[in-house]
């Protein structure tokens, strides 16, 4: 098991040092993940609900749908 | 609470421009994966180094494709839950669940068969690296299969209940989500046109080397256009008719979107299909008085086979939809518009109320109080349950919030139709000429690379239809995009749509780079030389 998985290992190590064209891709990869990740996430994207309990998301949204009933059906 | 309408405005423009962006990668991915497998089958079975080195060119550039469209759905999933909020806890799991599914899948299917279809050649045995090949399309399909899964059930929810406890849908039936009618229908469309993409692509890009290379890169050009023209026209015949299937359901699950679709104000029976026309710009609703075309052409009988598989079945227009009156397929009455905001503004107070009272209820000591308390829970459950399939339209304040864009669904379906089938006549004559060696004329070669913007402004249609013809609903008639979003400033969400269109537009125009200069270095031919 352990001969397979270093196996496995090597397999993927001489693969990415093997790379040619692949080199700028993985690049172009990695400068992605860190802009979605690090900065569109963190800054831009944070999760609305984040910081309340289930029962307070529950509360929430409940809030806010009945809320949204609009004016015109309201009266009816 | 009346919210700023470019909130919601500017939040549908974000999610559809990064779903758009995100549709540019998907199908070359499902494209040419197909293409490459079929290839290094070929090279399997026949032993020839030509189809190896054809194979591993056309993977190239799929591998470039897959690095560029890495991410752009990630987005979405962010768009979620920040921009949708009250839209992703509404969903509950059954959104989670595909989505989870499809991102475990693709990253360990992909990491693990790609890896073997890039780093295996001459380490892994022949037949190994072509099952990794045939299993990294494979393993890109099942993880569409589940966000369409996901979309589908927007398009038609079921197999859930919903908690007034939690104000969530909870999952009562798997199979009826994973493979309800419009999701098994969607995955095949969706998939399948895919292949139209990825096969226009490579006959591009090989009429492009038969044009700038000539003789160097013809072997290697005809054999691909070959391979392309077979599996482009298979797919086309097989897109018509999932494409009419899909439109059945949507006669079926949603009517008002047909009605935009067709500009089909006042239905009946004996439908005609709108094959061409131009809307007049005039026309706003039923009975405004103004003619719905300024000129088109109908396809007698056509609407109605389509839509009930009955030449002289009854389809109801916007009219019918909005006023109600007419028998429906299952014999029962269909509601108005009028009944159905009623019962759905009765669902969310009553959705209202039961939390109130399930509040009240935890601290509730005395037993009476207890009781009634009880009692109107089960009061509220009761009027949740009768009309929960209408909730969604008590967000509705005026009837005609439920017309989608009739030009934008209208024209963009007709975009769809008749690329559709000029691309059945494209595969028809490129497998003909190429088969019978006669692929030489420049102008045929021209027209392959003109088709390949063609092909991407053909399936980016069908999207625009499946998604700005569901209009006004986020989930069909359970919830409107105006309930669906998060209470955000739309100045926010301006800045992050133009950040977005920033950094798409660089990233994307860096990538195309990267592609074309792989197509311009073109394929390892050497020893066919």
């Amino acid at each position: 098991m352990g001969g397979t998985l270093a196996k496995i290992w090597r397999f993927y190590i001489d693969g990415f040092k093997n790379m040619t064209w692949g080199r700028q891709l993985w690049v172009v990869i990695l400068v992605k993940l860190f802009i979605m990740f690090a900065i569109l996430k963190v800054f831009f994207f944070p999760d609305f609900l984040r910081g309340k309990t289930d029962e307070e998301k529950s509360d929430f949204v409940s809030t806010e749908l009945v809320r949204r009933i609009p004016p015109e059906n309201e009266n009816k | 609470m009346e919210l700023d309408l470019n909130l919601i405005d500017w939040s549908r423009a974000q999610f559809a421009m990064t779903a758009i962006y995100h549709w540019l990668f998907v199908p070359l991915t499902l494209g040419l994966s197909l293409i490459m497998a079929i290839m290094e089958t070929v090279y399997y079975r026949t032993g020839d180094e030509f189809w190896k080195r054809t194979a591993k060119f056309w993977m190239k550039l799929f591998g470039i494709n897959f690095a560029i469209g890495v991410a752009t759905g990630i987005i979405l999933e962010f768009e979620f839950g920040t921009n949708w909020s009250n839209y992703s806890w509404f969903v509950g799991d059954i959104f989670g669940a595909p989505l989870a599914i499809e991102g475990i899948l693709a990253f360990f299917m992909e990491a693990t068969f790609v890896a073997v279809m890039f780093f295996g050649w001459n380490k892994v045995g022949k037949k190994f690296h072509l099952a990794s090949t045939w299993l990294t399309g494979i393993g890109a399909a099942i993880s569409a299969w589940w966000i369409l899964v996901a979309n589908s059930w927007m398009q038609y929810p079921v197999g859930m209940e919903f908690n007034p406890e939690t104000v969530r849908n909870e999952m009562t039936d798997f199979f009826a989500v994973a493979f309800s009618p419009v999701a098994v229908t969607k995955f095949f469309h969706a998939v399948i046109s895919s292949w139209i993409v990825g096969s226009v692509f490579a006959i591009a890009v090989a009429s492009w080397y038969l044009l700038r290379k000539g003789e160097s890169h013809k072997k290697f050009a005809l054999s691909s256009i070959k391979v392309a023209s077979v599996v482009g026209l298979a797919a086309s015949l097989i897109t018509l008719f999932t494409g009419d299937k899909s439109a059945y359901h949507v006669a079926q699950y949603q009517p008002m979107k047909l009605a935009a679709i067709e500009g089909l104000y006042e239905g009946g029976e004996s439908v005609g299909l709108v094959g061409m026309g131009i809307l007049n710009p005039d026309k706003q609703w039923y009975d405004d008085g103004e003619e719905e075309f300024l000129v088109d052409f109908k396809i007698p009988y056509g609407l109605s086979y389509l839509a009930t598989r009955d030449a002289n079945g009854y389809v109801p227009g916007v009219k019918e939809l909005i006023e109600g009156g007419y028998t429906l397929a299952d014999g029962g009455m269909a509601l108005s518009v009028d009944e159905k905001m009623a019962r759905g503004k009765a669902a969310v107070e009553a959705m209202g109320a039961y939390r109130e009272t399930s509040k009240a209820l935890k601290t509730a000591s005395d037993s009476i109080e207890v009781a009634l308390l009880k009692n109107d829970l089960a009061i509220y459950d009761e009027v949740i349950d009768e009309n929960m399939e209408y909730f969604g339209y008590g967000y509705i304040g005026d009837p005609k919030e439920l017309l989608p864009n009739v030009p934008l669904n209208f024209y963009a379906f007709r975009v769809m139709v008749i690329l559709g089938a000029y691309f059945i006549l494209f595969f028809i004559v490129s497998s003909v000429l190429s088969f019978k060696g006669r692929y030489r004329q420049k102008w045929l070669q021209w027209i392959a690379i003109i088709s390949l913007p063609l092909v991407y402004l053909c399936s980016q249609a069908g999207w625009i239809v499946a998604e700005a013809g569901r209009q006004p609903w986020a989930i069909q008639d359970l919830m409107p995009v105006g309930a669906a979003v998060s209470n955000l400033p739309a100045s926010s969400v301006q800045v992050t749509f133009f950040l977005f269109l920033a950094l798409f537009t660089i990233l994307l125009v860096a990538e195309i780079g990267i592609m074309l200069k792989a197509i311009k270095k073109g394929p390892d031919l050497e020893q066919d030389r």
